[in-house]
């Protein structure tokens, strides 16, 4: 259980005190979480795709630290006016590096950006009930990661829960 | 200094006020206590205590005096049972692995409670592997130690029992005397181990009192430089050391013993014992001040740890909901207040502080917990300012966040 101070970034910073793109948008067309309070760190997307399947504008709120803000707004900066076979390409390395100074261990939140992008996608050919061919059948890896924290700490968040309790003699 | 740390700290040029409550992590040492030590570096005491020559004998005499000023304050009988060690850090090691190793011919049992700092509970890790069983006593919802399950846990075979006289994170000033006199009622072998780096200084303290044997103390918690702590350990209780080289005065610590480290501390001890009673209402004010008015400005709130006087006069512990507590400390930072977080964020792990899990703060709460020291030093303004900038900083972070409001 280590602790370093992280040397963020001075853009990573800015985006923090003044992140784009911010804010629960009514009219979207598609949204999707990925994390979760209990993971501590949650981004919500938000998309307005237009008839030509491009991101007309792009929105996000987050539940996290400095670099999961961060990285949310720049994702959806970085979508924002992008056809969606695009927007898909783009992955958790290139948000990292638009970042810039991102430290390895808020690598994650890089990663849970894109994967509430791309699980919007998704949702948006789900909803549509069309697949186009560069979508992939199985989960990219941000997807991946995101799932796998989230089951993983609601694992963990159970099993301290039962622990307390048990050791307490309290059975809920 | 790398260039993105430099940026960060010139991103608090311009602060209106600066209010630092990180306490537990750190402290600044007051002028008066560095100029107690400045001497003790290249003018007076500066030999080595165990050298028969003049300034070995000074240095002698001057860590004699501060053991027995130091054992005076803890109602200890002799200089002898003040043992310093580098910080509560190697002194809760030596407590736990030295006391562990020593008597290990009486069993292999030791028993530490859920919510102990990590010193003592990696320690008692260290002991899991070499063989010794051990047992975690649960805490209640405030984080008192549930006594009535204590009875069942020590055994004959149990060699010694660690509780923390007062939580670092959440403040309960546990029931140690009462825990001792159940343990000791079990079996009178058992050794009773009290890390009470956040009691001394902010609470009355006396080793016969509480009946322990041993207990740790920590300069920087009460002002005093870092790099210097103490083990009490009782007349006639064997510990092992951890570390081998030149004893000199310390029996249980090898190595030149650090006399202005030892002068800060005694000097640090001094002045919160001076005026303690002043100084602990005063304290317990502003305390009390940032527990009930911060509900009162932003809602969505839990106070973590007990009320009143069973409560450090100093600890501040607020867990706010659909807030993250990384994001939180930065805001703060940048509003020129110095907070620290139990949220996994800021300690690289997906699991937040132990202390709040054991009383039964979900995983998202915990992440949301904010931890305030207050000090003698502290003043009403800085209060205010504090109780004016939480606010803003946790509706800022609201505004972003996703959840539910």
């Amino acid at each position: 259980m280590s602790r370093v101070p992280l040397p963020y970034g001075k853009r990573l910073l800015d985006l923090f005190r003044n992140p784009k793109n911010l804010g629960r948008m009514e009219d979207a067309t598609v949204s999707a979480v990925a994390g979760s309070p209990a993971c501590g760190d949650m981004i919500a997307i938000y998309l307005k795709i237009n008839n030509d399947e491009v991101i007309e504008k792009a929105t996000f709120e987050s539940y996290g630290c400095a670099a999961n803000i961060a990285t949310a707004s720049i994702s959806t900066e970085m979508v924002k006016g992008k056809k969606l076979e695009d927007a898909w390409k783009i992955g958790w390395k290139q948000v990292a590096d638009a970042v810039g100074d991102l430290p390895s261990v808020k690598f994650h939140c890089g990663i849970l950006s894109v994967g509430a992008v791309r699980r919007a996608i998704r949702e948006f050919y789900k909803k549509k009930d069309e697949k186009p061919s560069w979508l992939p059948d199985e989960l990219s890896l941000e997807e991946k990661h995101a799932l796998e924290e989230e089951e993983l700490v609601k694992a963990l968040s159970k099993r301290v829960r039962t622990f307390s309790e048990k050791a307490r003699g309290k059975k809920e | 200094m790398t260039k993105s740390v430099e940026d960060l700290i010139k991103a608090h040029d311009g602060l209106e006020k600066e209010v630092y409550l990180d306490l537990e992590n750190s402290s600044p040492v007051p002028n008066e206590i560095v100029e107690a030590m400045l001497p003790y570096f290249s003018e007076n005491a500066y030999g080595n205590p165990t050298v028969t020559h003049k300034l070995g004998w000074m240095a002698y005499e001057t860590i004699q005096k501060a053991s027995q000023r130091i054992a005076n304050y803890i109602g200890a009988s002799s200089a002898e049972e003040i043992n310093f060690a580098p910080s509560e850090t190697e002194a809760n090691n030596l407590a736990l692995i030295g006391t562990a190793q020593a008597n290990k011919g009486k069993g292999k049992r030791i028993v530490i409670s859920e919510i102990e700092p990590l010193s003592v509970d990696f320690s008692s890790n260290i002991l899991k592997r070499l063989g010794f069983q051990v047992s975690k006593v649960p805490v209640n919802g405030e984080g008192f130690i549930e006594l009535e399950k204590l009875s069942s846990v020590v055994d004959e075979k149990t060699v010694l029992v660690s509780f923390a006289l007062v939580n670092h994170e959440i403040g309960t000033i546990e029931p140690i005397k009462e825990a001792v006199e159940i343990v000791k009622k079990r079996h009178p072998e058992v050794l009773f181990h009290t890390d009470a780096s956040d009691a001394y200084g902010k609470i009355p303290i006396d080793v016969d009192k509480l009946g322990v044997d041993l207990m740790t103390l920590s300069s920087n918690k009460i002002l005093g430089p870092r790099g210097i702590g103490a083990l009490y350990v009782r007349d006639g209780v064997d510990v092992q050391r951890l570390l081998e080289g030149q004893i000199g005065t310390q029996k249980l610590w090898p190595g030149v013993e650090n006399t202005p480290l030892i002068i800060g501390f005694l000097k640090a001890s001094e002045l919160a014992f001076k005026d303690f009673d002043t100084n602990v209402a005063h304290m317990r004010r502003l305390r009390d001040r940032l527990m009930n008015e911060i509900p009162g400005r932003i809602t969505g709130t839990i106070l973590n740890g007990p009320r009143g006087t069973k409560r450090a006069p100093d600890n501040v512990n607020i867990s706010f909901l659909r807030c993250e507590g990384e994001a939180l400390t930065i805001e703060l930072s940048l509003k020129g207040v110095y907070v620290s977080s139990g949220s996994a964020c800021t300690r690289l792990l997906l699991q937040p502080s132990h202390v709040l899990t054991a009383i039964g703060r979900r995983f998202e709460e915990a992440h949301g917990s904010v931890l305030m020291k207050v000090t003698r030093y502290h003043t009403n303004e800085d209060i205010e300012y504090v109780l004016k900038v939480v606010p803003q900083a946790v509706e800022r972070l609201r505004g972003i966040s996703p959840t539910e409001r």
